[in-house]
C-alpha cells in the first residue's frame, strides 16, 4: 500500500493539501513545538501569577541592609536564597541559584552537541553526550532537592508570623520568610520546573537507551534526539525565566 | 555485525560546534552580567533593575530558541506559528499587573 503513488494536477498543487511538509519539519518536530508552545502558556501563567500576586502585597522599602523577615511586606528573593551546601553560616547570596543555572546551560550545550552527532550518525558521540546531559540533569535535580530542603527546614533563627510566634522554614500555608502566598509560590513554580526536569531526564535516558541498544541506528535517523533535545531546551528556558523573575528581580 | 560498518559516520561540523561554543560563551556572560548588577546597582533603582533583568532575560532566551532550538533557521510560518502566539502572553501581563496595584491601592 506504501508505494501507492498519486498523481496531483500541477494547477491545483497546494503545499497545504497534504502529502508534504510545508513548514519543512516532520510531524513529530512540529508537534513537540506546538506542546511546548502550550507549555510555555502554562508556565507563563503560573510566573504572571508571581507577579501578580507580589505586586499585590506591600514591598519592603527600608534600607536593604536592615531587611529582616516579615509578614507584612514581600521579601527580597536574595536575602531568602542565600545558602550554599556545605557552607554553614555563610551569606552567599544567590551563588547556588547561580550554579543551578550553569549546571542547566551546560546540561542544554550538551544535549545540542548530541543532536549534531545525532545529524552525523555517529552512534558513538550520541552516546557520550545523551550520557552528560543525563547527569547534567541529574544534578541538577540533587540541587533542586537541597534547595527545597533548605527552604523547608528555614534559618537558625526564623521569623516571626502575625501572631507573634516564631515560625521556622516554610510549608504551604505559613513561612518565616514573608506573606503565606510567597513560599506556595515557590513550591508551585520551581516545582512544576524541576518536575518537567525530572520528566525530561527520564525520557532522555529512554533514547539513551534506545541509542545504545542501536534501535535509533536501525531506524536510519536520529531525529528522535532532536525532538527530545527540544523538550530539553524548552526545561533550560524555563528555568531562565525563572531565574529572573523568581531570584533576581 | 556487518550492517553496522556500513553506516557512514561523517567528520564533525566544525562550524555548528564553533556556533555552538559562541552561543555558550554569550549565555554565560549574561548570566555574570546579571550578577554584576544584583549586586552593584542599589534597590532604590528597582524599575531599572528589574527593565535591565527583563532584557537581558529576553536576549538569553532568544539565543537559547534561535541557535539551540534551532527555530532561527526554521521556516517563516514556522517562527511565526510559535511565536506570534506568545504576544497573548504580553496582553496577560499588562492585564494582571494593573489588576495586582488595584488589588493593592483597596487592601493598604
Amino acid at each position: 500500500m506504501s508505494s501507492t503513488a498519486v498523481i496531483v494536477d500541477e494547477k491545483k498543487q497546494n503545499i497545504w493539501s497534504g502529502g508534504l511538509a510545508p513548514m519543512k519539519a516532520s510531524y513529530g518536530k512540529l508537534m513537540m513545538w506546538f506542546f511546548l508552545l502550550s507549555d510555555a502558556f502554562s508556565f507563563s501563567a503560573l510566573l504572571v501569577t508571581y507577579g501578580t500576586i507580589r505586586f499585590s502585597h506591600p514591598a519592603y522599602d527600608g534600607a536593604v541592609e536592615d531587611f529582616i523577615f516579615s509578614q507584612s511586606y514581600w521579601p527580597i528573593p536574595e536575602k531568602v536564597f542565600e545558602a550554599v551546601p556545605f557552607l554553614h553560616g555563610l551569606h552567599a547570596p544567590l551563588v547556588f541559584v547561580g550554579i543551578m543555572t550553569f549546571i542547566l546551560i551546560m546540561s542544554s550545550v550538551t544535549m545540542v552537541l548530541a543532536v549534531e552527532a545525532g545529524e552525523r550518525m555517529d552512534r558513538r558521540g550520541v552516546e557520550k553526550w545523551m550520557l552528560w546531559t543525563i547527569v547534567g540533569g541529574l544534578v541538577f535535580l540533587g540541587c533542586q532537592a537541597w534547595e527545597w530542603s533548605h527552604f523547608i527546614h528555614g534559618t537558625a533563627y526564623g521569623g516571626r508570623l502575625l501572631d507573634g510566634s516564631i515560625f521556622f522554614g516554610a510549608n504551604l500555608t505559613m513561612n518565616q520568610y514573608g506573606p503565606s502566598n510567597f513560599a506556595a509560590l515557590f513550591f508551585f513554580i520551581t516545582g512544576f520546573h524541576g518536575f518537567h526536569v525530572l520528566s525530561g531526564v527520564v525520557i532522555n535516558f529512554i533514547i539513551f537507551y534506545q541509542t545504545v541498544v542501536g534501535k535509533l541506528e536501525k531506524v536510519g535517523h536520529y531525529e528522535m534526539i532532536e525532538k527530545v533535545g527540544l523538550y530539553w531546551h524548552f526545561v533550560d528556558l524555563v528555568w531562565v525565566f525563572v531565574f529572573t523573575f523568581f531570584y533576581l528581580v | 555485525m556487518e550492517e553496522v560498518s556500513q553506516i557512514e559516520v561523517k567528520p564533525v561540523n566544525k562550524e555548528k560546534v564553533k556556533l555552538f561554543v559562541k552561543v555558550t560563551i554569550i549565555l554565560a556572560v549574561i548570566t555574570a552580567f546579571e550578577f554584576l548588577i544584583a549586586f552593584t546597582v542599589p534597590h532604590e533603582y528597582k524599575w531599572l533593575r528589574i527593565v535591565v533583568f527583563i532584557v537581558l532575560t529576553i536576549f538569553k532566551a532568544y539565543y537559547i530558541v534561535a541557535e539551540f532550538m534551532h527555530l532561527g533557521h526554521e521556516k517563516k510560518s514556522l517562527k511565526l506559528s510559535i511565536v506570534l502566539p506568545m504576544l497573548f502572553i504580553v496582553f496577560l501581563i499588562f492585564i494582571l499587573l494593573f489588576q495586582a496595584d488595584a488589588i493593592l491601592q483597596v487592601l493598604s
